[in-house]
Order: C-alpha cells, then sequence, then structure tokens
C-alpha cells in the first residue's frame, strides 16, 4: 500500500453571499516511499489547494473538503485537530513558496528550528540547539552556529529557503510536499535546492510530493506527474512517458508552448490560446474545452473519464486525444 | 552606427544614515561600467539573477535612475547629459514595458485613458477624438478587443494586462522599447502569446528591443544578441545562438547548466554545474574579477586582484574573464572541488577533483622543504601517484620542517 493514497479529493470554498468556489474538483494520486510525486499546473489550477488540505491546514469552516487521503492507512481529512498536529512537523513536512513570509520575522533562525525539535523530539537546552546547528549544517548553511542567532532578514533567499527544509526535514519526516520551493529563487540556487531535495529522497527515503508549475523542474526530479488543470488532473504518467508522449491536449499544448534553451532559435511558440478564465465547469464537460483545438461536441458532455489510450498507467482524461498522428512540437 | 549605445554606464546609489544629516556612508554599486550598442531593428537581451543590476541599467537608459557616470548615446544623442525637459522628449521614442501588468496601470484609470496621457503629453493627435482612432487602432495589433478602451485594469487577465503596457508604449510610436521582465509574471501557457506578439511587432513595425529577463530560455528565444550580467558588470555577451552553443565565462556556462529543461532525456543527460554560496553584496563588491568567490575555476593569480575587461574572443563573443583559453583548452582545472556535481557519474569528476586538490595540497609544502635543505633520501617526486605517497610526503613534509623550524 502507498504511504499516502489520495482519492476524489475535492475542496470548495464557500462565503456568504457568493457563489462556491470549486478549486479541486476530484484529485487522485498515491505517492510511495522514496517516490517524487509532481502536481504541475498553471496559476488557479488547485495544486496549492490540495497540499493545504493535505496539511489540514484549509480553514475548517469556510472550506469544504470532500473525498479522502489516507496517510500510513489513517484519514488526514477527518483526523481530529490534536491528532494532526502529532503527525504534522514530525511525520507529514511542509516547505512553503515563499521562505520569508513562512519565517517569523521576529524570531532567530535558532528558536524557530529547535522548537520543532522539543514539540516533536523532546530535545532540550544545548542538546537541541547542538542537533538544530546540524540539521542546518545538512542542509548546506555554512557556519551554522552564527545563522542559528540571526534573524529571517539576515539570511539571503536561497539561504532562507535552506532554513526552511531545515525546519522540514527535523524530525525525518515520511512525507514532505514541497509547494513551488523554488518559485522565488534564482535559477542557480534553484540548483542547489533541488540537489538537495534530491539528496533527502535518495538518502532518506523520504516521499516527496512536488508542487511546482515549473515543467522544467519536475523532468527533473519527479517519477510520476499528474497535471492539473482546473482542479482535476488532466494527464498522469511516469515522467518519460510523459515527456515523450503528451497525450491531453493541455499537456501537449503547454509542452509545446515553453521557450526552450535548447531548441533551434526563431521557431515561433505554439501558445495555448486564451487564458485561464475561459473555462467551463468539470460537471457540464471538460474544463479545457474552450481552449482547446481539439474539441467536439463531445467535449461538453459530462465530465470525461480518464482513460489509457496510449499505454498502461498513462491516463488521460480526454475523449479526443492527442494520438501519434499529430507529432510533438518540439 | 548603432541605434543606442552604452558607453561604462555606472549607476550608484549612495547608502545613508543619520537622522538629520544624510550622511553617505557608502555605495550600492548597482551597475558598475556597462558598454554594450544596439543595432536597429535588434533584440539585445540582457539576462542575470536578481540583484545583478539589469532592471537599473534598463532604468538608466531612459534616466529614471540618475546616471551616475557614462553615456547613453541614443542616434547620436548622449541621453545622460540630457536636461529634463529635452530627455522628456526623447522618451516618446524610448518606451518601457514594466514587468508587473497590474503595479503598473493605474486601477482608477480605464485603458483609452492610460493610453492617450501619453499621446497627449507628447502632442500626438490634433483632439481626443483622433487618439481614440489611433488607439482603437493599436488595441487590434496587440490581439486586444474595441471595447476594451472603455474598461478598467482589473476587468483584464494578466496576459492582456501586458498586452495593455505594450500597447501604451506603441502608441508613442517609439523606436527602442525597453522590456523589463516582460513575461515572467505570466503563466506559461500564457507566456508564449505575448513572446510571439513582441515577435510579430517587432517585424510589423520595425521595433528595436533592449529585453531584460531572468529566464534564459525566454531571452534565447527572442534575442538576436544576448548580455550576461553579474553583479553590476557584463561577463559575455555573444549572438543568441552562439551563447547557447558555447558558453565561455565560467558563470554563463553554470547559469546554462543550471536552466531545467522541460526534458527527461536531457535532464538526466546533463552535467550540472553547481556554484556555492550566494550572491554577493553590490554594497561590497568582491575585488578583482566579481566572479571569483564563487567561480569553480578561479585562479590565485589575477582573478582577486585585477578586473577582467569585456574582451572580443573572435565572432563577437565578448568575454570578461582572464582565462577564456585556459579553461576552453582545458589546461586550467576547477579549482573548487567541491563546486562541481556532474548529475551523472558524480564519482568520477568528484574523484578527479579530489586528486587534483590533494596533489596540490601535499605538493605545496613539499616543493617549498629542499630548497632550504637538502635532506638526502628524502627527495619525492613532484607530483603524487597515490594516496599513501601522499601521505607520506605529508609528513615527510612535517618532518622537515619541524627540523627547519629550529634552525630558523
Amino acid at each position: 500500500m502507498s504511504l499516502l493514497s489520495v482519492e476524489e479529493l475535492s475542496v470548495t470554498f464557500t462565503a456568504r453571499g457568493r457563489k462556491d468556489a470549486t478549486a479541486v474538483d476530484g484529485v487522485s494520486f498515491e505517492v510511495d516511499q522514496g517516490q517524487v510525486v509532481g502536481l504541475v499546473g498553471e496559476s488557479g489550477c488547485g495544486k496549492s489547494v490540495t497540499s493545504l488540505a493535505l496539511m489540514g491546514l484549509l480553514p475548517r469552516k469556510a472550506a469544504r473538503i470532500g473525498g479522502r487521503a489516507e496517510f500510513d492507512g489513517q484519514n488526514l481529512l477527518t483526523m481530529n485537530e490534536r491528532k494532526l498536529r502529532d503527525l504534522r512537523g514530525s511525520q507529514l513536512a511542509m516547505i512553503f513558496q515563499d521562505p520569508l513570509s513562512s519565517l517569523n520575522p521576529v524570531v532567530p533562525i535558532g528558536i524557530q528550528v529547535t522548537e520543532i525539535l522539543q514539540r516533536h523530539r523532546g530535545l532540550k537546552g544545548e542538546k537541541a540547539r547542538k542537533e538544530a546547528a546540524s540539521l542546518l549544517d545538512r542542509v548546506g548553511i555554512p557556519d551554522p552556529d552564527r545563522r542559528l542567532k540571526e534573524y529571517p532578514h539576515q539570511l539571503s533567499g536561497g539561504m532562507r529557503q535552506r532554513a526552511l527544509i531545515a525546519m522540514a526535514v527535523a524530525c525525518a519526516p515520511r512525507l514532505l510536499i514541497a509547494d513551488e520551493p523554488t518559485t522565488a529563487l534564482d535559477v542557480t540556487i534553484q540548483a542547489q535546492i533541488l540537489e538537495l531535495l534530491k539528496e533527502l529522497v535518495d538518502e532518506e527515503g523520504t516521499a516527496l510530493l512536488m508542487i511546482t508549475h515549473d515543467l522544467g523542474v519536475v523532468a527533473g526530479l519527479c517519477d510520476e506527474v499528474n497535471v492539473l488543470y482546473a482542479g482535476r488532473a488532466v494527464e498522469s504518467a511516469g515522467r518519460r512517458e510523459l515527456f515523450a508522449h503528451p497525450t491531453h491536449p493541455y499537456a501537449h499544448g503547454l509542452l509545446g508552448s515553453i521557450p526552450r534553451l535548447d531548441a533551434p532559435r526563431g521557431e515561433p511558440l505554439n501558445p495555448i490560446r486564451g487564458s485561464i478564465n475561459d473555462k467551463i465547469a468539470w460537471a457540464d464537460g471538460c474544463a479545457f474545452a474552450p481552449r482547446c483545438d481539439h474539441y467536439t461536441m463531445e467535449c461538453l458532455t459530462g465530465t470525461p473519464e480518464l482513460t489509457e489510450p496510449r499505454a498502461a498507467g498513462h491516463q488521460v482524461r480526454c475523449v479526443n486525444p492527442v494520438l501519434p498522428t499529430a507529432e510533438v512540437p518540439a | 552606427m548603432s541605434l543606442l549605445e552604452l558607453d561604462d554606464v555606472k549607476v550608484h546609489f549612495p547608502v545613508k544614515k543619520g537622522l538629520f544629516f544624510d550622511r553617505t556612508v557608502g555605495h550600492v554599486y548597482a551597475v558598475d561600467g556597462v558598454s554594450l550598442s544596439i543595432e536597429a531593428g535588434q533584440t539585445y537581451g540582457l539576462v542575470g539573477e536578481s540583484g545583478c543590476g539589469k532592471t537599473t541599467l534598463g532604468r538608466a537608459v531612459l534616466r529614471l535612475n540618475d546616471i551616475t557616470d557614462g553615456g547613453v548615446v541614443f542616434d547620436g544623442t548622449d541621453l545622460a547629459k540630457l536636461p529634463g525637459e529635452e530627455m522628456r522628449a526623447f522618451r516618446r521614442r524610448l518606451q518601457m514595458v514594466f514587468q508587473d501588468p497590474l503595479g503598473s496601470l493605474n486601477p482608477r484609470q480605464n485603458i483609452e485613458s492610460i493610453l492617450s496621457e501619453g499621446m497627449a503629453a507628447h502632442g500626438i493627435g490634433k483632439d481626443q477624438a483622433e487618439r481614440r482612432e489611433k488607439i482603437k487602432d493599436i488595441l487590434a495589433k496587440v490581439g486586444l478587443p474595441s471595447n476594451a478602451m472603455s474598461r478598467y485594469p482589473h476587468e483584464f487577465s494578466g496576459g492582456q494586462r501586458q498586452r495593455i503596457g505594450i500597447a501604451r508604449a506603441l502608441v508613442l510610436e517609439p523606436d527602442v522599447i525597453i522590456c523589463d521582465e516582460p513575461v515572467s509574471a505570466l503563466d506559461v501557457s500564457v507566456q508564449a502569446q505575448v513572446i510571439n506578439l513582441l515577435e510579430e511587432l517587432q517585424e510589423s513595425l520595425g521595433l528595436t528591443y533592449l529585453v531584460i529577463a531572468h529566464d534564459l530560455a525566454v531571452v534565447r528565444h527572442i534575442s538576436d544578441v544576448i548580455g550576461v550580467m553579474y553583479l553590476g558588470g557584463l561577463v559575455e555577451e555573444a549572438p543568441s545562438d552562439a551563447l547557447y552553443a558555447g558558453p565561455r565565462h565560467p558563470y554563463t556556462k553554470a547559469l546554462m547548466s543550471a536552466v531545467p529543461v522541460p526534458d527527461p532525456e536531457v535532464e538526466d543527460r546533463r552535467e550540472r554545474i553547481l556554484l556555492h554560496g550566494d550572491l554577493p553584496s553590490p554594497a561590497n563588491p568582491p575585488a578583482g574579477c566579481r566572479f571569483h568567490t564563487r567561480c569553480p575555476w578561479v585562479q590565485e593569480t589575477k582573478c582577486a586582484t585585477e578586473r577582467p575587461p569585456l574582451l572580443d574572443t573572435g565572432d563577437g563573443h565578448k568575454v570578461a574573464c582572464h582565462f577564456t583559453a585556459e579553461i576552453e583548452a582545458g589546461t586550467v582545472k576547477q579549482t573548487l572541488a567541491t563546486g562541481i556535481e556532474a548529475v551523472t557519474g558524480t564519482e568520477t569528476v568528484a574523484a578527479e577533483a579530489e586528486e587534483v586538490s590533494e596533489g596540490e595540497t601535499a605538493a605545496e609544502p613539499e616543493a617549498a622543504a629542499p630548497e632550504k635543505e637538502e635532506a638526502p633520501g628524502k627527495e619525492e617526486p613532484a607530483t603524487v601517484p597515490a594516496q599513501a605517497d601522499a601521505a607520506k610526503t605529508a609528513d615527510a613534509a612535517k618532518a622537515d620542517r619541524a627540523e627547519d623550524s629550529p634552525k630558523a
């Protein structure tokens, strides 16, 4: 059995006097020990909300959460707050996108790191400080003893993200959720952080749920990839399979619209027309249909099912998938 | 002659301190001596990481920042020395597209008002009716519906807002458009639309672009010439294809190897040069080559003391590095052993690096010792073949020193 298995997760935000907004509309995926699973999509596709729902960080009153998310046999979505608090930080950990706003600006790094060690591992005083220093050292922060006394604003962006990773791995979690961990960073720093995450997965066997919009990051890091659009997975496959044969028109279009460093110059890009605002509800049909070049009337008759038109394990939610005759634009 | 020429442009921001007197306690050397030239109809791409001064340089061309020193020659006129009113007139010909499409549009002005403001200021069009015609024309060119005129910025999506920003630059019929991160705030699928639009406009209107971006792939896609900036200076400049085919400056090499490519085949094969540490502060830049604190190829001579000039190494490929030829030829080894990690074949590279560093450290005291004192039977070979020998030489060197010190 997988470490984390998410089934038909849905999140709907409700507010008085407003229409309900469905951010996640039936997402299913599994994460195994030592595996990196990617959730990819553009802004508004529900990838961050998915991660927040798993961590139990959504406001319980305003968000209506449906489906199941079993972590090690327990449903995270129905767990009571106290139990969840024990799990978070020790077995489940999360790295956020913006390291400056996820660290407390008025508390030194050292206290923020030792806090976790105290809460979950019962370490105190000098012992906790030593462990914190070794954690910072582990994630590649030079001179950890000095850094422990510093405040977040004294650290550079890359260093802050490292500190955040140190906090996340402090209790050797079994599942790490990384929500756009490198988006706020420069490419050379991004490469450092990705390398660090790779090491953690290889050495500790941590399962990693990688949430990103950057297909390049996914190509280098993930084992399994789920492409989300408007709150639903439209395609999921192994990384090689997905990049070699993107089959859903959205995934296909997305790959065709990215300027690549290794592509010859002057080749026009093939953008997807319209924007993510031009969508229809999944209940009425395929949300991508208004932007799709392949759509037919069939697309507007209820939610398309996940099928495997190409290879086993390569799931596509589309009635008119892009099949071999139309080749992938390089 | 080039349309736009920058000659040793410097932009230094003073760092002030004190409650009553603005004492200047130092400077942030945001741009520190950049020279480049842009031909008419060309796209010049400026890349670099945050804090390298690329945005400041772009703003300096328009004199939105004060230029501390140097010249910005546009079409034969040095903009750096123009008085305010004349500069204002020149800004019609040099326009800018900003990064944040929402932040750069006034939320209380409708699109017609936003676009006609500049036209009125520069006396384009006799009256509002004429301007409106022109705006309609431009909106169609950038792919917006004509009913957009009476709407407000918040009613548009990110990609559409960026189109409005481009339209605002276009209504003044500029010669040069400076695009500061034109697509970085947009989603991937929309990015491509805007990139294509910029290319189409260049073709139909003969525009000259200075594109400033951190995304190498985007810059490579649209630029004819690319300049790579690091900590206030250009480290490499080359035609787009040449730069991609063979980056010569160590920083460019590292930058290129760090850009993720959406293709697992490529990702698995390539070797990644991981840079250590962070960008040094531009308020206190390192002496000599700005990059020498992070450079995997840093040498003991020159790098820390002498700032390398940007020299042409052939075919318009300019590099600012003392050891370009040596690195190319492989005669200069990577000195920061831990700085290099290949994604595939990590062991071999690491082992090689280790050998080098060991050989050096062991050989250094060894080489010095025999000169002072000729110890018979202790002659060691200059190169150390194996680890056991290295340990021996280290011991020998230690013994030499121990013998040496009481005498001296």
